[in-house]
């Protein structure tokens, strides 16, 4: 595994691990110390974190940052506290060198001119986060750089997650909902009318002939005045890349502000594929929320399933069998694999390589996805995952051959030889080195304000692993090395991601013997049931996505059957804001493949 | 030497290149390599070397026991002299509850003197709307629906085509058993344990019969196997 030509880095050395003395405890006794009386502690029953008030949020903010430790911002979510009279925003705080749980803020507003003081001036990976609280709950936040919608479109009226904002077709407040078709009488809009035609306008209203004053924000904040060299007439211009490109990973937008060929100033612009996931989320039961979870990162289901598995277990209480424990540790690491594989293929493509290595690493792709395909019955839409365990075990046969046998030549043969096989092709190319070393270079402190998280962040130096910083499932059992690489360019991120997976490979090799031996053992604790009932109170399960930290914050009310809030930390969003920090003074070409080393997918970005 | 890395780079190709001429002529005494079953399931296990392509609609990769594409409704095998064969399917609604885009809605039988029948009048599912996400062949107490291995369903009609009510959803136990061979053993299995413990919990004499039991292959094959 080691005669690679690039060295590898296995080296833990940095990486937080908790030991005895709780760093969460630490912080609480502290924070009590230096703010008395302004801190309190969530009172409702199996809800965790300090609720503080809003005037002192960005003081408490900055003494947690910079004396505590807790450096690190993953997640801010809105909560809309309906019976209350109040809305809430709940912000997720970890210390990147001591590891560990999290210091959980939250703050209550009243619900009927919800003012918060933005966090951004403390860490500006909070930036994406609170515009998407603006749009879609209305919370305003007092001093943030540019509050648009973000996932919404302009002109939308309306603030969509709030609890008295009915969907559209699903208005009825009892769930779950009867028949969409009551009767059996189906009909479709284009029926209804003589032209044929299957969109309602309000009464009065007319589409033709409306100015709508769309993007006039958003251009006016990136397109700089007319800049004079001497003797020389310049211009600046402000382009469009995207949202229809071969190389934006999806629909995806970002307008750029360009010197000639150098960036000056880039924006992205997302929500072109928002599907209303977390308010869906609200209106299923739990069990129903598991294939949804899928089309999230749509390339790593079996991952999405995991985190959101883990947090309603931890609304539940539920313990897992120890096979299910070792088959869901397998196909999360053969999902780390495929995404990665995913992931450099195309960005080889964006670089130009076009399609070559992408279809040769999916070679191992493909028979990555056969098992999963024998196993759960699909191959990406997996819904493999249950409360308490898994649906099914595993099969007896992939493509006429015992499984246990195909996993063995899998893992120890095949999978290394197609890694080996893109060392040799690629990461010594020099099209490659010359376009990646020293591109987009991404700071450990700019990284860690930035909230960036997975490759991306420790590709910049800062060795933060969620499986070894605060460890589910079976992790602490098995022997790995969190991958590091120290200069945060482009080709770093490369690397990085071939490191991951020699990586998970080894996972793979310790968790065989142990699936061998587990055979025959229960795969699940409890009855199968499709209406469960949680204890209630807030979860936020973590886990580390081959894209970066994907957490699930999910909060429910005792004995409820779906959720009350259900909020996706989406790591492919998150690792979009430094994007045009990134870029500023690189060209047009590099724009491209500093996106693709993110790796997004979006139907994580806008859920 | 500068340029090292593309040569490299290209010897892969090209040996990738190669393969597939020489795996070409490996199989030519054998059947050829394209349009035979055989080199088809070699070219898609771990032994398969070159260019894996699949000639669809002439080859047609085999699709597993556990493939989940669009739900159909289990009946009996239709007996002689039958208008329609008996429904497993009790209408308890199951389905339809947990179905996450709830794409199926179902009218339940009615009996003449207004009692429910265990049998649905109407079953339809929107197939437009369906995830293929198994849940309500995973939740049904009866065994009654369950996921089907058709993926051809190209049509001429966007609109009604797509509803598919209870005679197109209805198919035979016995194609089930085809499609699902194991899947199908297991479940009649389960099904004959289940009758024999009702049996024994109304006072059966336990010397009487023995008790059957499910296999470890047989358990593999059905969902949950939890303790308790």
């Amino acid at each position: 595994m080691t005669d690679t030509t690039i060295e590898i880095q296995e080296t833990s050395e940095g990486q937080p691990v908790p030991d005895d003395i709780d760093p969460v405890e630490d912080a609480t006794v502290a924070l009590n110390e230096k703010f008395p009386g302004e801190i309190t502690p969530d009172s409702r029953e199996r809800f965790s974190g300090l609720i503080v008030s809003p005037e002192r949020l960005v003081e408490i903010a900055e003494y947690l940052r910079d004396d505590l430790g807790f450096n690190y911002l993953s997640s801010v979510t809105g909560v809309d506290l309906i019976e209350d009279n109040q809305m809430e925003v709940v912000y997720h705080t970890y210390s990147i060198q001591k590891g560990g749980g999290a210091i959980v803020l939250k703050v209550q507003v009243d619900r009927d001119d919800p003012v918060v003081p933005t966090l951004v001036p403390v860490w500006p990976g909070a930036d994406f986060q609170e515009r998407e609280i603006w749009d879609l709950f209305g919370i305003r936040f007092e001093g943030h750089p540019d509050l648009r919608r973000i996932l919404m479109w302009e002109g939308f009226e309306g603030h969509p997650m709030r609890k008295d904002w009915k969907e559209p077709f699903f208005e009825s407040e009892e769930k779950p909902f009867g028949s969409r078709w009551p009767g059996g009488n189906v009909s479709r809009a284009e029926e209804h009318n003589p032209f044929g035609k299957n969109v309602q306008y309000p009464s009065g209203w007319l589409p033709d002939g409306v100015e709508f004053e769309v993007d006039t924000e958003l251009y006016a904040g990136v397109t700089v005045t007319r800049d004079a060299t001497p003797g020389l007439k310049t211009d600046k211009v402000t382009v469009n890349l995207g949202p229809q490109h071969p190389s934006t990973h999806g629909v995806f937008r970002m307008v750029v502000t360009l010197d000639g060929e150098t960036v000056v100033e880039l924006k992205p612009v997302m929500g072109y594929l928002h599907r209303n996931h977390e308010k869906i989320g609200e209106r299923n039961s739990f069990i129903m929320n598991i294939p949804y979870t899928d089309r999230l990162d749509y390339l790593c289901s079996m991952s999405n399933n995991h985190g959101y598995v883990l947090a309603v277990e931890k609304l539940l209480d539920a313990t897992v069998p120890e096979r299910a424990e070792w088959i869901r540790i397998l196909m999360v690491e053969l999902t780390r694999f495929v995404n990665h594989a995913w992931a450099l293929g195309f960005l080889l493509n964006d670089l130009g390589a076009l399609q070559t290595p992408m279809l040769y690493l999916y070679i191992e792709r493909e028979l990555v996805l056969d098992f999963f395909e024998a196993t759960a019955g699909s191959r990406m839409m997996c819904n493999y995952m249950r409360f308490g365990g898994l649906a099914y075990d595993l099969p007896e046969m992939v493509r006429d051959q015992p499984t246990m046998e195909f996993l063995q030549e899998l893992i120890h043969e095949r999978l290394p030889k197609a890694l080996e096989q893109l060392d040799t092709y690629i990461t010594n190319n020099e099209i490659v080195r010359t376009r990646c070393i020293g591109v987009g270079v991404l700071t450990p402190e700019d990284a860690i304000a930035y909230s960036t998280a997975g490759p991306v962040l420790r590709a910049s130096g800062v060795p933060y692993d969620v499986r070894k910083a605060e460890p589910y499932s079976y992790y602490d059992k098995l022997d790995f090395d969190t991958a590091v690489r120290y200069n945060g360019d482009i080709y770093d991120r490369y690397v990085i991601r071939i490191d991951e997976m020699w990586q998970s490979l080894r996972i793979l090799r310790q968790v065989l013997p142990m699936l061998k031996e587990t055979e025959g053992a229960p795969i699940i604790s409890g009855k199968p049931q499709y209406a469960i009932r949680v204890k209630g109170g807030d979860a936020y399960g973590r886990v580390e996505n081959p894209k970066g930290e994907l957490g699930f914050y999910v909060t429910a009310k005792s004995r409820a059957s779906n959720p009350d809030r259900y909020h996706v930390r989406a790591p492919s969003f998150i690792n979009l804001t430094p994007l045009g920090h990134m870029l500023k003074g690189y060209k047009v070409a590099d724009i491209v493949a500093v996106l693709g080393s993110i790796d997004i997918v979006l139907g994580e970005v806008d859920r | 030497m500068y340029g090292a890395g593309l040569v490299k780079g290209l010897a892969v190709t090209m040996k990738h290149f190669v393969a597939t001429y020489l795996d070409d002529i490996h199989w030519l005494a054998r059947g050829g390599r394209y349009y035979n079953d055989e080199a088809l399931s070699v070219r898609q296990s771990l032994k398969g070397r070159g260019a894996i392509t699949v000639f669809y609609p002439e080859e047609k990769l085999a699709v597993p026991e556990r493939f989940r594409f669009i739900p159909f409704l289990v009946t009996d095998d239709p007996q002689p002299g039958e208008t329609w064969p008996h429904d497993w399917c009790t209408s308890c609604g199951i389905c339809a509850k947990v179905c996450p885009p709830q794409c199926i809605w179902i009218v339940r039988g009615k009996l003449p003197n207004g009692r429910p029948k265990p049998e649905p009048e109407e079953f339809f599912i929107d197939i437009d709307i369906c995830m293929n996400c198994g849940l309500c062949s995973e939740f049904c107490p009866f065994d009654a629906i369950k996921m089907d291995h058709d993926y051809e369903l190209s049509g001429y009609n966007r609109t009604t085509a797509h509803i598919h009510d209870k005679e197109r959803l209805s198919k035979p136990i016995s194609y089930w058993r085809e499609i699902a061979t194991k899947k199908a053993e297991a479940e009649e299995a389960a099904r004959e344990l289940a009758k024999a413990s009702k049996g024994k919990r109304k006072g059966k004499d336990e010397e009487d019969s023995p008790s059957p039991t499910l296999s470890e292959t047989q358990a593999k094959q059905l969902y949950y196997r939890g303790e308790g």
